[in-house]
């Protein structure tokens, strides 16, 4: 049985904590609110570009010599995933979700025997996959200096890639992150960037292959599929940081909902030890008297 | 005139839609080239230039670093990273921007073609000033 001392103790701590919690909760509730907006705002601009790829190379008639950032090098041997995690803790199973995710397609693609590189975008997801995966990390990035998400930050992730595309060190590129669906729930995503997979393959659509090119149409290919991949990452990082703040904002409220349960047991279990004391000395100073 | 629609997107945003567009004009990358109703679906690319969009009240002028433009079933979508409303533009910010497009051009490891669109830069820049 703890003393009425550490009872006490205890529950200003907890109450502080609770105070940070709270704190934390309406923090995120504020930031989730523009990163939403951010994130809805940045949709079109993704969507639009893949529409264009989609449109364009419906119309690549001989894949021989489409640009190879859209077909593939022909080979499947070497796999770079792209892992995007937050910069910040605290918040619930975000940063386990994408690993959970990414690791499942790492534990697969290393039974097919094939060999693997990772680029982690965020500290947390390199600190939770160094001890496993060490070996295969070839880049740590991490923007905690910028304050917002800009389309600069996502172009260097961009580049980068490209370059290490166009050195022939991968074939095949992946990037995960969590999409926003609302603020309880974010899916882990992977999404598959080189080659580039066509989401609506099922739908047997008829495309307009009347379009006028200006320059020619793999000039076009050429230049928009780098641009692509920048833009992609920089949806992916949007997302990432609306689903990063709802994320925190459920994890803060539990906590805080969990702090204030905890305090009315304390404060039960307080109130009850100081009336069994009071009763105590009562009985103490009443079977004293009854001796005399 | 025809009306038609336009939307100007940004990584960031949503720039501009508008639905009574009868005329856009945009620097395309091999020439200026002038979008009325029914234009035919067209892809290009954007270089440094100046998009004039007019319609019947108004007419809205808009400076361009790059982009990619599509126009598919009387909608024309610019889509482009970098795009500044002409009139917000204050002196400042032109001046700095030519600077540093005269900076890249002295490297001297730059492409005949990136060369080509740094002068296109600088040229369409120094107007907008004299202006």
């Amino acid at each position: 049985m703890p003393s009425l001392d550490d009872l006490r103790k205890r529950i200003t701590s907890v109450k502080s904590t609770q105070k940070i919690t709270k704190a934390m909760k309406m923090v995120a509730a504020a930031k989730l609110r523009k990163a939403q907006e951010n994130a809805e705002k940045g949709r079109p601009y993704s969507e639009k570009m893949n529409n264009i790829i989609l449109n364009l190379s419906a119309g690549v008639s001989d894949p021989q010599s489409a640009p190879k950032l859209l077909v593939g090098t022909g080979k499947e041997d070497v796999h770079l995933c792209v892992v995007l995690t937050s910069d910040r803790g605290l918040c619930g199973g975000f940063n386990s979700n994408i690993i959970k995710k990414a690791k499942n397609y790492f534990e697969k693609t290393q039974k097919e025997g094939k060999s693997l590189k990772i680029i982690t975008v965020g500290s947390k997801g390199y600190d939770q996959l160094k001890r496993q995966y060490g070996n295969s990390i070839i880049e740590n990035i991490s923007f905690k200096e910028s304050k917002n998400i800009n389309y600069f930050d996502a172009a260097k992730v961009g580049n980068l890639i490209i370059e290490k595309f166009q050195n022939e060190e991968f074939d095949f590129c992946t990037i995960f992150f969590n999409k926003f669906k609302n603020v309880i729930s974010q899916i882990p995503q992977a999404q598959q960037i080189i080659p580039l997979e066509n989401e609506n393959k099922d739908k047997d659509e008829k495309l307009d292959s009347s379009y006028e090119f200006e320059p020619d149409e793999d000039e076009i290919l050429s230049n928009l599929l780098p641009k692509n991949i920048s833009t992609q990452i920089f949806k992916a990082m949007l997302e990432n940081s609306a689903s990063e703040q709802g994320s925190r904002m459920t994890a803060m409220d539990n906590a805080t909902r969990n702090a204030g349960d905890l305090v009315d047991k304390l404060t039960i279990q307080y109130n009850r030890s100081r009336q069994a004391a009071i009763t105590k000395e009562l009985i103490e100073i009443i079977s004293g008297a009854e001796s005399l | 005139m025809d009306q038609f629609n336009l939307e100007i997107i940004s990584p960031e945003k949503s720039f501009l839609t508008k639905s009574d567009t009868e005329e856009v004009v945009i620097p395309a990358i091999e020439g200026y080239m002038g979008i009325l109703k029914d234009h035919i679906p067209l892809i290009s690319f954007l270089k440094p230039g100046i998009i004039d969009v007019k319609s019947k009240n108004e007419i809205l002028n808009y400076y361009v670093d790059d982009g990619i433009v599509e126009f598919k079933d009387n909608t024309l979508s610019i889509l482009t990273s970098n795009i500044f409303d002409l009139k917000e533009m204050d002196k400042n910010k032109v001046d700095k921007i030519v600077k540093d497009a005269e900076e890249d051009l002295k490297k001297e490891n730059i492409k005949d073609h990136e060369r080509y669109i740094l002068d296109q830069k600088i040229e369409v820049l120094n107007s907008i000033k004299s202006n």
